[in-house]
Order: structure tokens, then C-alpha cells, then sequence
């Protein structure tokens, strides 16, 4: 059992900011951090690994890591931080850098199987795609057994097909290894399939704590369709006005009211819903 | 010409290279931590330590030098301190030209490891802190190794630069024969005596040198690039 409760000062770009977050985390757990750029995710998990100081306090497993009177050192408390930049030893063969944490050839070799690195093990850093160093960053985290596996945006970086094969790695690794999760995370459909809880943060606060169902589906009422996206244009054509709406990656044209073409303005986030068609998948 | 390389005498080079070498090793061990401490603190004496350690290489060397032997004169502070309790004879002596080779080429040792340092992701030593390694490890197993350019600039720019010296070595260690006179002093001793051919010689051995070795750092530097990307 994890639990933390901390406050720090942060200087953002424009304003100063409290950061305030208290919450348990129950043994096993995968919790999905997200927010906006600048909400303190990352300073979370940085003060979570003791790379940031801050008050309040943080225990795990009855060990204090942080508290009024003393702070736990990074290095003494057991923990897997992934760097959105990979961060590998450059100096180290692909197997140095896991052996450098702990030399432990058995579960090193392990590791290197289950993220299918082995053939790599002898290269060096350098010599990686984007995805495999990112393999290698979290095989390393899991060398020293950790208690709690911090990942910063592990997967942003990488490509959609990439990106999909690590989650399913990370599924894997997580049910092998059972370790309690934290991963800061935008992507919607990466936080459903991986985490069972989402926590999300606005200007340093949490703002939603619960299942990845409740936070992420938006749908409210009865409308069965509901999408956020944002206004790219407002035309008009003939006589009626069409607004332009990137959801995701899509685009799509949605016919406006003279009324909504007035109030909307490009670049506002907007809701699309409907409630009277019945969608129909079919494979593309 | 032939006559002349016969009877060269090479004492001075191997002066200066001795007092090279070990200027290096001595600054080796003193820059390092004042380097990583330099890289990795936020505090507000960092400007001072910069600004000081970068003295020498503004001052003329004859400032310098006449610091030195004032402060290494038997009858100073200093220099009587080390007269009584060591027996050492600072001024005008090999060992307090290193003490002053060590002063004056401070700088040329301390900034390439500290832009060095600087250069390195922070997330790599964090990780490295993050695997339980103290700050000690983290220095020689994974900063220093990640550093290999700036590491051998560092070391070879402060040999050459001390072997390049001249104002501070002539002021504090004179010109004694097999003693404090090195390459640069004794070209300059030639050339008042009005013994060219010599001096032609000794120069051009200068040259060549101190070529080669810089040639020799851009090479290695060259290939680390292309190894390691970075």
C-alpha cells in the first residue's frame, strides 16, 4: 500500500502553481496519470522517485519516504523510473545497462527475452530504433524488483503501430511482475487498455479519480455517440454553415445553425454527440 | 645542419614534458571534482568559482608570475612554510614551476570537463541515481565514460599548454639547466644569443609536436562521434 500526500510550489511559464495531490495506491495497481502540459504530472512522479524534494509525505509499504523530518534518497527506495527520452547508458551494451542496475545475469536474461532483445543485447544504445531503446529502458527499470514502476510518457515519442506493440508488452510485463504502475499518459485508448485507474490533474490538482470507464467515456445522458474535437472552420455554404472538426486524427463536416455559426469560434473544443442513429462498424 | 642535430641537447624537452605530465595528472585530480561540481550545483557561488577559476586565462602570464613568486619567495608567508616544514624550495625551483603550471593552466582543464558534464542528458545520471547508484558511482561509471571528447581535450590541451608556457615558467622557475629551463625557455635563451640554427631546430621540433598531438585529438574525437552519435 502506497500513500502519498504532498504539496510543493511550482513555477510555471505564467503563474506560480501549488501542487497538492493525496492519494492511496493499493498493491498491483496500474494508475494512469494525465492532464495538461504543466498540471504537474511529471513533477509527481519525480517527487514520487525523490529526484524532486517537496512536503508532505509519502509511504510505502510502512517505509517512510518522505516526511516532515527526513527524506528518503532516490537511490534507497526501490523504484523503475522510464524517461520519455529513454535516458540509456550510452557507454553500456544493451545488457550493461540491465546488469548495471543489479547483477542478476538470471533475471537480466529473463527481461531480454520478454521484450525480445536478446539478439540486441550486445549492441549499443546508439545502434537502437526509438522503440527498442524504449524496450531496454524498461527492462532496466525492472532489474532492481521495484515497488513502484514510474513511467513519464514511456510511448509518446514512438509511432502508432510501436506504440500498440509496447502496450501490449507492458500488459505482459506488468502481469508477470505484478508491480504497482504509475504511468503519465495522454492517449486515451492506452490508458483503457492498460490502466485500472486513472488520476487526472489540473493546475496541480486532481480533478477525477476513478476507473478509466468513468474518467475517459464523456458520453453523458442518454446520447450514445459523443466526441470532443476541435473547430478547425466555420463556412458557409449556400445557405447553410458548416462547421470543420478534427477529432483525433479525422476530420469531419457537421452542418450548423446561422445561431451556432455565430456563438463558435475556431480552435474552441467542442462536444459532437447524437442520440437518434444506430452506427454500424464494419472492418476498414 | 647534421653537425648541429648531433649535438642538440634534448634536457629541455624532457623537462618540459615531465612538467607537462605531471601538471596534468595533478590538475586531473584536482579540476575533476571542481568540474562535476561546477555541472551539477545551482548554487550562487558558481559564478565566483567560474570567474576565478577562468583568471589565467586573461591575466598576462607576467601577473601571474609575479604573484606566484611573491607569494613562493623564502621570505613570505607561504614559502617560508614550506621551506620549514617540508624542506621544499618553492621559487625557482621544478616543483614550484608545477604549482604555478597547476595555477595558470587551471582553466584549460576545468572547461572542457565542465562543458563536458554539462552536455550529458540529466535523465541519464538521474536514472543511474534511480538504480541506486551514489553520486560517486554515478561520476566514474557513467558520466566520465560518456564524456570520452571532452575528457582527452581536457587532458591534452592542459599538456600542451604547459608545454607551451613561457612567461610563468621564466619568472617563477627561471632559467637553471637541467633544472626549471624548459623547451620554450631555452629557445628564448638561444635566440638572445644569437644561436638561430638552435633555436631553427628546437622550434621546428615545437611545431611538429604539437601537431601531431593535436591532430591526434581531433582524429579520436572524430571517430567517437561517429561511434557513439555524439
Amino acid at each position: 500500500m502506497i500513500h502519498l500526500s504532498i504539496q510543493k510550489k511550482l513555477q510555471g511559464a505564467e503563474e506560480n502553481m501549488n501542487l497538492e495531490a493525496a492519494f492511496s495506491v493499493k498493491e498491483g495497481e496500474f494508475i494512469a496519470l494525465r492532464g495538461k502540459s504543466g498540471s504537474g504530472k511529471t513533477t509527481l512522479l519525480r517527487i514520487l522517485a525523490g529526484l524532486e524534494d517537496a512536503q508532505g509525505e509519502i509511504i510505502v509499504e510502512n517505509e517512510s519516504w518522505l516526511s516532515k523530518v527526513a527524506t528518503l534518497p532516490p537511490q534507497k527506495r526501490r523504484i523503475g523510473f522510464v524517461f520519455q527520452d529513454y535516458a540509456l547508458f550510452e557507454n553500456m551494451t544493451i545488457e550493461q545497462n540491465l546488469m548495471f542496475v543489479q547483477k542478476d545475469k538470471a533475471l537480466a536474461t529473463h527481461l531480454l527475452e520478454l521484450t525480445e532483445l536478446t539478439a540486441l543485447k550486445n549492441r549499443y544504445p546508439n545502434a537502437l530504433s526509438g522503440g527498442q531503446k524504449q524496450r531496454v529502458s524498461i527492462a532496466r527499470a525492472l532489474m532492481k524488483r521495484p515497488k513502484i514502476l514510474l513511467l513519464d510518457e514511456p510511448l509518446s515519442a514512438l509511432d502508432p503501430q510501436m506504440r500498440n506493440k509496447l502496450q501490449n508488452e507492458l500488459l505482459t510485463l506488468h502481469k508477470e511482475f505484478g508491480t504497482t504502475t504509475i504511468m503519465v499518459s495522454h492517449d486515451p485508448s492506452e490508458i483503457y487498455k492498460l490502466a485500472s485507474r486513472v488520476i487526472e490533474l489540473e493546475n496541480g490538482k486532481i480533478i477525477h479519480d476513478g476507473t478509466p470507464k468513468e474518467v475517459l467515456l464523456k458520453t453523458q445522458g442518454s446520447q450514445k455517440f459523443s466526441f470532443e474535437g476541435e473547430v478547425l472552420e466555420i463556412k458557409k455554404v449556400d445557405v447553410i454553415y458548416i462547421a470543420i472538426v478534427a477529432i483525433g486524427q479525422q476530420l469531419v463536416e457537421v452542418v450548423i445553425s446561422a445561431n451556432e455559426a455565430k456563438t463558435l469560434k475556431t480552435g474552441e473544443i467542442v462536444r459532437l454527440s447524437t442520440k437518434a442513429f444506430t452506427p454500424t462498424i464494419s472492418h476498414s | 645542419m647534421i653537425e648541429a642535430l648531433q649535438h642538440i641537447e634534448f634536457t629541455p624537452f624532457f623537462i618540459s614534458f615531465k612538467l607537462a605530465s605531471i601538471t596534468a595528472f595533478v590538475l586531473f585530480c584536482v579540476a575533476l571534482p571542481l568540474a562535476w561540481y561546477l555541472s551539477q550545483t545551482r548554487s550562487r557561488v558558481k559564478p565566483f568559482i567560474e570567474a576565478v577559476t577562468a583568471l589565467p586565462i586573461v591575466l598576462p602570464p607576467s601577473v601571474l608570475g609575479f604573484y606566484i613568486l611573491w607569494a613562493f619567495a623564502p621570505d613570505s608567508a607561504l614559502g617560508a612554510f614550506f621551506e620549514d616544514a617540508f624542506g621544499i624550495k618553492l621559487a625557482f625551483s621544478f616543483t614550484g614551476l608545477v604549482v604555478a603550471s597547476c595555477f595558470y593552466s587551471l582553466p584549460f582543464m576545468v572547461q572542457p570537463l565542465q562543458s563536458g558534464f554539462e552536455s550529458l542528458n540529466k535523465n541519464m545520471l538521474e536514472a543511474s541515481y534511480v538504480a541506486g547508484k551514489s553520486k560517486f558511482v554515478t561520476l566514474f561509471k557513467v558520466a566520465l565514460p560518456n564524456i570520452k571528447p571532452s575528457l582527452l581535450t581536457a587532458i591534452i590541451v592542459t599538456f600542451a599548454h604547459t608545454v607551451g608556457e613561457f612567461g610563468v615558467v621564466l619568472m617563477v622557475g627561471g632559467s637553471i639547466p637541467g633544472e626549471t629551463k624548459v623547451a620554450s625557455v631555452a629557445i628564448y635563451d638561444m635566440v638572445e644569443m644569437m644561436d638561430y640554427t638552435s633555436a631553427h631546430i628546437y622550434s621546428a621540433i615545437m611545431v611538429l609536436i604539437s601537431f601531431v598531438v593535436l591532430l591526434g585529438v581531433y582524429i579520436f574525437n572524430a571517430k567517437q562521434t561517429r561511434r557513439f552519435g555524439l
